[in-house]
């Protein structure tokens, strides 16, 4: 970009190494389009979420535990449907869960330790890029968790309904930007140890007790009427609604964007990137 | 080095950064940076020199879009750095002081990653081997020694081919043959017309590197010139002449200069037959130590002149006291 820069050809006398090729442009870049630059760095943290061992165990080895438990115990009977239909919605949206949650609060927690956000930052990705990228990996690690339980569940004798399909995936991505949200929200606002502990702790109270699973009208009275409003119990239902009957009731749908604006916009406010 | 007025890469003018409210202090905000200026050129290393804690990262930092400043404006190639784009970031490199690299990534692909953000990067191979990332490219960030990630990070850095490139520590954690590959880098890269601004606490890195610095203590500046310059800085009363210098001899110890040396000049015998001469020394001075060594038929073991160092100008501006 400077004209006046004289390119250096040749290595300094007494260089430790030859300069083969040395590069003979003069400084100045120009950033590569957006959506190059948000596909990158989506393609880069999926490649990372799928290579931790530790976050594969808890995005499909244990849904496809909890799936095949939940079919194999009764505890989902007299829901005027077989076990694993019943089920199945259910693990979807803790697949989600497990994703946008857990693995993206802990990775993006530890992420902020060690200054890869403000690094990541100060290139042409930038702050908005870098959250677009994770919201992006989120949803590409999500779409495989989708495939790997479809085609167990499909395996195990699940019958959906047709018409849930839809709905149910257009739900998931509204969970999963929900829980995205808390994600970050968490991971933004204290130490990466915190955001571990609290995250996979509400990931299995609210996997138990959260009316994901286990719908609550199964759960006891006291928690029964809380779940509804929780995002997991709010997607659970949504979910098996979605995919038992091809509906969907507006009013847990209301509670899932109420808690991804709230939690949106408590992330935006208090994430301290360094 | 002719400071020129026209567009500087970076330019800051009475930057103050007020942090917290804190809980040591009660509560209340802590002034890190207060009423600091400085200019940076193309084609020209800015050395900010001050001691651990004199607000020089948060100054960068600042001048980065990392840290909102609290008064003050700044102009990073002419831009608010605050509101800029992706277009400002692409002619911008940036060198954390903790790297800010994941730990879980190997060299190369990251690499590789970082250059797709840009339009034209510099070629990922040249950067490898000419940083000699080659050695380590298959050892994640997090095994990587700290000259190693140091190298790793400046490479980061450059994979931009920005025409701003900011150092936080550039020398930390290298080894002497890194230090001198990087330090040959620097160089180079300056000359093609690149604006290097740094940081250090190492007079000898502001020293061997630096085309102007600036010292900055408490958040302000406190002095600032080519280090031809600074060491011309006035001394304080009480160092008597400007030409003081350090004479440093070993030989037999338990030797009695009185009257050998004028009154001015102090001899200190720091361990057994370590002297150091210190003062205003002239060649008569030389000439009188050395014809009373060959009169007595001592000849020192080793024997050195020292000027005044960028780090005396360094301490006499800022207090000797550690803080």
């Amino acid at each position: 970009m400077t004209s006046d820069s004289a390119a250096l050809g040749s290595a300094p006398p007494g260089s430790a190494r030859p300069v083969s090729a040395a590069p003979d442009r003069s400084p100045g870049s120009a950033p590569a389009p957006l959506l190059r630059r948000i596909a990158l760095q989506g393609k880069y943290e999926t490649i990372t979420m799928l290579r931790n061992g530790e976050q594969l165990i808890l995005a499909v080895v244990l849904p496809l535990l909890a799936m095949v438990g939940l079919t194999v115990t009764p505890l989902l009977d007299g829901f005027g449907a077989s076990r694993i239909n019943v089920a199945v919605p259910g693990i979807l949206a803790l697949c989600a869960m497990s994703t946008a949650f857990t693995g993206q609060g802990i990775s993006t927690g530890f992420d902020r330790r060690y200054g890869v956000l403000r690094f990541l930052s100060t290139t042409p990705l930038g702050r908005t890029g870098l959250i677009a990228g994770k919201v992006l990996a989120v949803l590409a690690v999500l779409a495989l968790q989708v495939l790997v339980v479809t085609a167990v569940a499909l395996l195990l004798g699940w019958q959906p309904d047709p018409l849930g399909w839809a709905p149910g995936l257009a739900l998931l991505v509204l969970g999963a930007a929900a829980f995205t949200a808390l994600g970050l929200l968490v991971a933004g606002t204290v130490r990466p140890e915190a955001t571990l502990a609290i995250t996979n702790l509400l990931w299995i109270l609210l996997g138990a007790l959260g009316g994901i699973v286990i719908p609550a009208e199964r759960l006891p009275a006291l928690l029964e009427s809380i779940v509804h409003f929780l995002p997991s119990g709010a997607l659970g239902q949504a979910m098996r609604e979605a995919f038992l009957s091809g509906t969907v009731s507006p009013v847990p749908v209301l509670v899932l964007l109420l808690w991804t604006a709230i939690a949106g916009g408590a992330a935006t406010r208090w994430f301290k990137w360094n | 080095m002719v400071r020129s007025p026209e567009s500087p890469v970076l330019s800051i003018s009475g930057l103050v950064k007020d942090v917290g409210p804190l809980p040591t202090l009660d509560g209340k905000m802590l002034r890190v940076v207060s009423g600091l200026s400085l200019v940076a050129e193309r084609g020209q290393v800015t050395a900010l020199l001050g001691a651990n804690g004199a607000g020089k990262t948060t100054t960068i930092e600042c001048a980065q879009g990392l840290q909102k400043r609290t008064h003050g404006s700044i102009s990073l190639l002419g831009e608010d750095p605050d509101t800029a784009g992706a277009a400002l970031r692409a002619r911008v490199g940036v060198m954390l002081q903790d790297g800010g690299l994941p730990p879980s990534a190997r060299p190369i692909p990251l690499l590789k990653h970082i250059a797709g953000m840009y339009q034209d990067p510099w070629p990922v191979g040249e950067l490898i081997e000419r940083l000699g990332i080659d050695t380590f490219s298959r050892t994640s960030v997090r095994r990587l020694s700290g000259g190693q990630k140091q190298r790793l990070a400046l490479a980061a850095a450059l994979v931009g081919n920005p025409e701003v490139l900011f150092l936080d520590e550039p020398s930390a954690g290298l080894d002497p043959q890194s230090r001198q590959l990087v330090f040959e880098l620097i160089s180079e890269l300056r000359n093609r017309g690149m604006g290097i601004v740094l940081t250090t606490h190492l007079m000898d890195d502001a020293q061997r590197l630096a085309d102007y610095v600036y010292i900055i203590d408490a958040g302000r500046n406190v002095a600032e010139g080519t280090v031809a310059q600074l060491l011309q800085h006035p001394l304080p009363p009480e160092a008597g002449e400007q030409h003081i210098r350090t004479l440093l001899f070993e030989t037999d110890p338990g030797l009695d200069f009185t009257g050998v040396l004028p009154d001015g000049v102090n001899v200190t015998e720091a361990r057994a037959g370590s002297y150091a001469a210190t003062g205003a020394l002239t060649a008569a001075d030389l000439a009188a130590i050395t014809a009373w060594w060959a009169a007595r038929g001592i000849m020192p073991r080793s024997l050195s002149l020292e000027a005044r160092s960028l780090e005396d100008v360094f301490l006499d501006i800022s207090g000797r006291e550690i803080r």
